[in-house]
């Protein structure tokens, strides 16, 4: 394989993963805090229809992630309204949020349907974007960027500050947590929020990094994948980080085996268009295989916290 | 003005109410600087809630709480450690998959550097003589380990008043002194203690002066020195405690059931290997497995009852058949009956009647299901004689199991086990949050079950119990079990050591293996 193709290669699969990563980290910090938001794919969808509409009425791609970041925060306050306050089910209510989200983009993109936008592009100068080597540093949206400061900035948040310690604590045991002192309910709403934001900025992705268009029902089912992204890393960001490129990589593969033919031909292109998918259901099996009985998630995740008063 | 007096701490007409009770009512009481006050009550009277009102997490509906001589309105916990109160909770709130060290960090409200914080974690150990790690993560524990982490978190807050809560339900005896040293260090250096427990003889030990609640009001106060277990006892439960009536002597001769050589690997991160455990049980014997939680307890009790079934069926065997390949419900038909330790979705489901958590275990044994179906009038039969024979307080046979109060759902399933009279019967805390009345029926129950010729083991944390209703002892620690010893042989001391760790030596009435366990223990 040539060099210019293995960069390629690599430049297509960063792009594809960026959204993966950057839901999956928001997903990853609202179930360390101990809750079980299934709605990331609406969020993302949210965020996508909103991001697309702010860019393609003022131009700016800075402002469209901004809002697409706030609509996926707001959207998820839906959530962790029902699921927090009133103590809804976490699964039925992350699954409706996932319907709100792909009936309310449905509905809001139609006016967008067809119309074009720019591309986020690199804010490198071209010298270092179209350099045949260097541009496998510099050729990628600030939202790539954005992705990788944020795997160290969770990672950091988790593992550094004692904000991070009260939010891993909060999901590993809410009524100890609870006992001594820390408000339950104000971290994880919190957490559900950020978790809607970084979703949001993922589902922006779609229409500012890699098609430059809105369609209905963009995301393709990208978030149930971030969702699976979180189990795969065990609830740790680095981790997060390589499952993210491998399923990009997954992805990128669809792509450069319709265009080299040959060999590649034997397999349909449907087929290679649901490997992520397969991926997805591989993996999670083989997690639950080896760890049987131990597990590395929170242990209070999807379980509502209700204070005794 | 009251300062003068040296009071650290003044209720005054504590009332709190629950939706259908009242917990706490017009409680009134005081504790000096430096005082060891116990408060002391049986399940329910009201002491928990009343402690969580001292500490903030529950508001008071009525009455004053006074901190030094002043009227306080403690709105948080955060805000009563700010006064100078630290609390050891007697369910630990202790965070499993974190280390000790983040666990003391997460119990601190002031902001300091990890390095900061464990050289004066480590400076508090050595000023009590406390030994901890405070890098291992909390889950690889065991329970005195668990409590001093606690105690540490308390300690890092110069408390003025300390409140402890059932502390040594789960310790060996030496934990226990222990943990009685440090105590006496805190009270001799002007810190109060509130110490919360129903075991008398504790009590009369170590504390100064004792409340006496019942039913959510004072009872009594009394100088626990100048009373005896039996006098605080009957101001605790209001009339005098029934003894129990053990028989004393019983001719053993048919081996009822017996474990041979078993052996299981541990399953996940805090499971527990057992390892070549054996021992035999007669017909009409009452065995006792005492040991510290986590030592093997639960492994051991589902692969007794059944729920972990085996692939050699010649490591269990009962009235001489081999079952250790059966399931849970063929070997309640061949008449092992068992109640495991939890009781919410182990022992019953708790969305259930009570008559159906009735008809999950006694269906086969009570002949309550022909062709299939159930038979409702026989369920309904069986489910009242427990709740009249073991006196359960509901409001029927169908009332939900999660509505009865865990004292009451524990008198149901045990009722339910023993009137199925089981020719084996394996339990697990068979009076767990019991109040004490009630906990000697059931004990009399078991005596009388045993009577009839049924073998039982009974796995208990509460050495008490154990001694109390068992013809012979064991001892589980680290998945092994010692010999079986016939109660009276060994000394509290010895059975320390055992559940403390020197394993196999014990020879009766010897004082070299005290000092060698001490050693090691340190």
């Amino acid at each position: 394989m040539s060099i210019d193709l293995t960069i390629a290669i690599i430049i297509t699969m960063v792009g594809a993963s960026t959204p993966l990563l950057l839901a999956a980290l928001g997903e990853l910090v609202v179930e360390k805090s101990g809750v079980l938001n299934l709605g990331v794919e609406g969020m993302m969808l949210t965020g996508a229809v909103v991001g697309f509409a702010v860019t393609y009425t003022t131009g700016n791609p800075w402002l469209g992630i901004l809002a697409a970041g706030f609509a996926g925060a707001c959207v998820s306050m839906i959530f962790a309204f029902l699921t927090l306050s009133l103590f809804a089910n976490q699964v039925a209510t992350g699954l409706a949020l996932t319907i709100f989200g792909a009936g309310f983009s449905a509905l809001f993109g139609q006016a967008f349907t067809g119309k074009p936008i720019k591309l986020f592009k690199s804010i490198f100068p071209d010298y270092l974007t179209d350099h045949p080597i260097l541009r496998v540093f510099f050729d990628h949206s600030p939202l790539v960027y954005f992705s990788l400061f944020m795997v160290f900035a969770v990672s950091y948040f988790l593992y550094k500050t004692r904000a991070g310690l009260v939010l891993r604590a909060v999901g590993e045991n809410d009524h100890s947590a609870h006992s001594i002192g820390y408000s339950v309910i104000k971290v994880r709403y919190g957490a559900v929020g950020f978790g809607g934001m970084m979703a949001g900025i993922g589902g922006a992705c779609f229409p500012l990094l890699l098609t430059p268009q809105w369609v209905e029902g963009l995301t393709g089912g990208r978030g149930w994948i971030a969702l699976a992204l979180v189990v795969f890393s065990a609830w740790k960001p680095t981790r997060l980080l390589a499952g993210a490129y491998l399923f990009g990589l997954i992805a990128t593969m669809e792509v450069y085996a319709k265009a080299a033919g040959g060999g590649f031909r034997i397999i349909p292109s449907e087929l290679w268009a649901s490997l992520p998918y397969l991926a997805t259901i591989l993996v999670l099996v083989l997690i639950s295989l080896r760890h049987k009985m131990s597990s590395s998630a929170p242990a209070c995740l999807g379980k509502p916290f209700i204070p005794s008063n | 003005m009251n300062n003068e007096q040296g009071l650290r701490l003044e209720l005054d007409g504590i009332v709190k109410a629950f939706p259908g009770v009242l917990a706490n009512d017009d409680i009134s009481f005081s504790i000096k600087k430096g005082e060891i006050h116990a408060l002391l009550g049986e399940n329910g009277a009201g002491k928990s809630t009343l402690v969580k009102m001292i500490y903030g997490i529950m508001k008071p509906d009525e009455g004053t709480i006074a901190w030094n001589g002043k009227p306080m309105n403690i709105v948080n916990p955060k805000a009563a450690r700010a006064l100078g109160i630290g609390m050891v909770f007697q369910h630990f709130s202790l965070f499993e998959a974190m280390t000790v060290l983040e666990n003391i960090a997460l119990g601190m409200d002031e902001k300091m550097s990890k390095k900061a914080l464990e050289e004066k974690v480590v400076n508090i150990m050595q000023k009590y003589g406390l030994s901890l790690n405070p890098k291992r993560i909390v889950s690889t524990l065991g329970v005195g380990e668990r409590q001093r982490i606690e105690i540490v978190r308390a300690l890092l807050l110069n408390p003025k008043l300390l409140i402890m809560d059932e502390p040594t339900s789960v310790l060996t005896p030496q934990e226990v002194a222990q943990l009685f040293n440090v105590l006496r260090q805190l009270s001799s250096d002007g810190c109060s203690i509130l110490y919360i427990s129903h075991k008398l003889d504790e009590i009369k030990e170590l504390c100064d002066s004792a409340t006496i609640l019942r039913g959510g009001k004072v009872v009594a106060t009394c100088d626990p020195k100048k009373e005896t277990a039996k006098t605080m006892a009957a101001m605790m439960i209001g009339t005098s405690l029934q003894a129990i009536n053990k028989v004393k002597s019983k001719e053993l001769l048919e081996i009822g059931f017996s474990v041979n050589n078993l052996s299981l690997k541990g399953g996940g991160d805090f499971g527990v290997s057992l390892k070549d455990i054996s021992f035999d049980v007669y017909r009409g014997e009452i065995l006792g497995i005492a040991g510290v939680a986590g030592n093997g307890q639960n492994e051991l009790q589902l692969v007794l009852s059944g729920e972990i079934v085996l692939k050699d069926k010649a490591k269990i065997s009962m009235n001489n058949i081999e079952i250790g390949n059966m399931s849970a419900k063929e070997r309640r038909k061949h008449g092992l009956c068992a109640v495991p330790e939890e009781r919410h979705g182990h022992a019953a489901v708790p969305e259930f009647s009570l008559n159906d958590n009735a008809i999950l275990t006694a269906r086969n044994r009570q002949n309550m299901v022909r062709a299939g179906m159930i038979n409702a009038n026989i369920a309904k039969q069986f489910t009242t004689k427990i709740i009249d024979e073991f006196n359960v307080m509901t409001t029927g046979h169908g009332a939900s199991a999660s509505s009865l109060s865990g004292g009451n759902l524990q008198k149901f399933i045990m009722g339910r086990e023993i009137l199925q009279v089981p020719d084996v019967l394996v339990v697990s805390q068979p009076t767990w949050g019991v109040d004490a009345g009630a906990a000697s029926a059931i004990h009399q129950a078991l005596i009388d079950l045993a009577k009839g010729g049924a073998a039982i083991v009974i796995i208990s944390q509460d050495l008490d119990e154990l001694l109390e209703l068992c013809d012979s002892l064991a001892i589980i620690n680290e998945g092994t079990l010692s010999q079986k010893q016939k109660v009276g042989v060994m000394s509290i001391e010895e059975i320390g050591l055992l559940m403390g760790g020197v394993h196999g030596e014990a020879k009766p009435s010897s004082s070299e293996v005290g000092h060698e366990g001490i050693a090691n223990a340190n």
